[in-house]
């Protein structure tokens, strides 16, 4: 079985991916920024599937671009972006902080281009049907303890969102 | 995924020719459910339904359909225009494109080919089904927000929360069904279902000690599709109409065949968990070998579309803190009490 | 195939945005989504590795990552609308008494 056009969908969904995180930080009004990031991480999970990740791709679609992402929009609902909408878009730094995260994106790359010779131009496959069993099993034996702690995090998380967006009874 | 003994060409030939098969058929399918229930609900509210256009009112949707399509397109003002014609088409394209994934029965061979009877099938398809329902709560959230009115902000505020939260005891209720089927591939889990005991009580997953979990899934299945006695985003005394207040024409029409489709689709993800998908006897020729299994498969779908509009003849609406607290403090620790006991049952029997 | 860093240099560029984002806008929910935006640039990597190195340790990550996600987001959220409600503002600048 080989895939019909690997290299096409990369390049498609890496472009896709670019030009919507660049969205995200350029648009003014914060719903269009949510729905590029929505495109982002659909096309991120796109790119997942490529790797052999269907189980990471399938969780990345509900609980990123499906949970997080509609709770992120639900915010910007509740309160007034008209406000928001007429203030300046960017800081009084911008240009300090382009110029940073250029700097940080170019050391990366330059990091990845030392060091590709490392890097084999072909990875073998991970049979993909055992994919979602063997997540299972690394999370519920080698990752146990790392699991529990997650889930109090979340517990935490719950009751410190209830605490804090509950309206004061006076 | 070309497998088997088809090449990429036949594969893609046959895909194209089930895509254009499928989509005719759900489209039909919408269509008729509506006039389905509007005879129904007429018949237990002592009405006849509609009997004008064609015998039985048979050419009703046609005519709807026609009425729909002459309308005019009214766009409001002050609408942020974009995502105002963005959602209604997001939502109907989600909700066909989860029909890609539903097996309508086992494969036939035609011309010395074996084609599935279904679209496509991975092997996280159950996954890809949540993940498309998670992604069309985008169409209402939008819509709600994009009109710029009241009535449609509330709608599309309660319609997202509502469908998070029964999202969240709809995945639950699933959680059973794959332990013990062992896949996420819904084909696989129609496999697993087959035979039966004694000969005569089928292994569906249902007797296999998932009716509680066939509950939970047919009850947070109505709130997904947005259905009474769940329809508080669209509570016409209280919102007017919820998120689609200020849609008209061919617009409001696409919201219309989402909920109707995503009824369908939900319907056949019920047989398909619960009820056994396309098993049952096959006799007689080649012919009804192909035939019966996705007769069987239409009977259950609907048996539950059927369900769905007896239960929107008979049951008033919740209040939204009665919905909210239905889900979170019933249906989820009921669902997660489920998946534990059959955990267990199935640790302790292998 | 594609080269595995491919998708490294993918990631550093998503990085790099979301670290733009975060330093330069003046919503403070644009900058949340920035931070999203950084930790699905991680998640690419640790993926990428995961299939490079054949091991699944690195998609298990990709899991925590987002319980972290989900949970950041909810209390990030709470936090900004009990800001909202009292300060009638996103502007992080504008934030700046110490009490609600």
């Amino acid at each position: 079985m080989t895939p019909i056009a690997p290299t096409f969908f990369f390049y498609f969904l890496s472009a896709v991916a670019l030009i919507s995180a660049i969205l995200v930080i350029t648009r003014k009004n914060p719903v269009h920024s949510a729905l590029a990031l929505i495109v982002t991480l659909l096309s991120l999970a796109g790119l997942y599937l490529m790797l052999y990740a269907p189980f990471v791709t399938g969780v990345q679609v509900i609980v990123y671009a499906g949970g997080i992402m509609v709770l992120f929009l639900f915010v910007i609902m509740l309160v007034n972006i008209e406000r928001a909408m007429k203030e300046e878009e960017f800081n009084k730094q911008w240009i300090a902080g382009l110029i940073a995260s250029l700097l940080l994106g170019g050391l990366f790359l330059a990091v990845y281009f030392k060091g590709r010779a490392i890097f084999p131009s072909e990875f073998t496959k991970i049979p993909e049907q055992m994919n979602t069993q063997q997540v299972g099993m690394l999370i519920f034996q080698n990752y146990l303890l790392p699991f529990e702690i997650a889930s109090l995090l979340l517990l935490v998380a719950i009751v410190g969102a209830v605490v804090m967006a509950k309206k004061k009874l006076s | 995924m070309p497998t088997g003994n088809l090449s990429v060409t036949t594969f893609v030939i046959a895909s194209i020719i089930k895509i254009a098969i499928v989509l005719w058929v759900l489209l039909t399918a919408v269509a008729y459910t509506v006039w389905l229930e509007r005879k129904v609900v007429g018949h237990i509210q002592n009405r006849w339904g509609p009997t004008r256009v064609g015998p039985f009112g048979l050419l009703q949707p046609l005519a709807d359909g026609l009425k729909f399509i002459f309308k005019e397109d009214l766009t409001p003002p002050y609408v942020h225009k974009f995502l105002y014609i963005l959602a209604p088409m997001l939502a109907l394209s989600m909700s066909l494109i989860a029909i890609c994934l539903i097996p309508f029965g086992n494969s036939v061979n035609i011309a010395g080919m074996n084609i599935p009877l279904q679209i496509t099938d991975t092997n996280i398809a159950l996954l890809i089904i949540l993940g498309i329902t998670s992604i069309a709560v985008y169409g209402v959230a939008l819509a709600g927000w994009s009109s710029n009115s009241k009535y449609s902000l509330l709608g599309g505020l309660r319609a997202s929360a509502q469908m998070i939260s029964y999202e969240v005891a709809l995945g639950l209720s699933l959680v059973g069904v794959l332990i013990l089927c062992g896949t996420f591939s819904l084909h696989g889990i129609v496999e697993a279902q087959t035979g039966t005991w004694f000969g005569f009580i089928p292994k569906w997953n249902i007797f296999k000690g998932q009716f509680i979990a066939f509950f939970i899934y047919i009850m947070a299945a109505y709130a997904e599709t947005n259905r009474i006695p769940f329809d508080l985003p669209e509570a016409e005394t209280e919102l007017v109409a919820g998120y689609h207040t200020e849609y008209s024409s061919m617009k409001f029409a696409m919201f219309f065949m989402a909920e109707y489709s995503n009824m369908v689709t939900v319907a056949c993800l019920a047989s398909i968990l619960f009820l056994g998908g396309w098993t049952g006897p096959v006799f007689g020729p080649p012919i009804l070998h192909a035939l019966l299994p996705i007769f069987w498969f239409a009977l259950r779908v609907l048996f539950f579309i059927f369900v769905y509009i007896w239960v929107r003849g008979t049951l008033p609406r919740f209040r939204y803190d009665q919905l909210m607290s239905f889900a979170w403090k019933f249906l989820l620790p009921l669902a997660i009490a489920n998946v534990m006991i059959t955990a267990l049952v199935v640790a302790l029997r292998s | 195939m594609v080269p595995i860093s491919y998708y490294l240099v993918l990631s550093a560029i998503l990085f790099a945005c979301g670290v733009l984002g975060f330093l330069i806008k003046r919503n403070v929910i644009t900058i949340f989504m920035s931070i999203e935006l950084m930790l699905n640039a991680v998640n690419l990597s640790f993926v990428a590795f995961a299939s490079y190195w054949q091991a699944l340790s690195g998609q298990v990550f990709v899991f925590f990552v987002m319980v972290v996600a989900a949970a950041e987001a909810a209390v990030g959220l709470a936090i900004i609308i009990a800001v909202f409600r009292t300060r009638q503002t996103l502007n992080p600048d504008r934030v700046n008494l110490l009490k609600l």
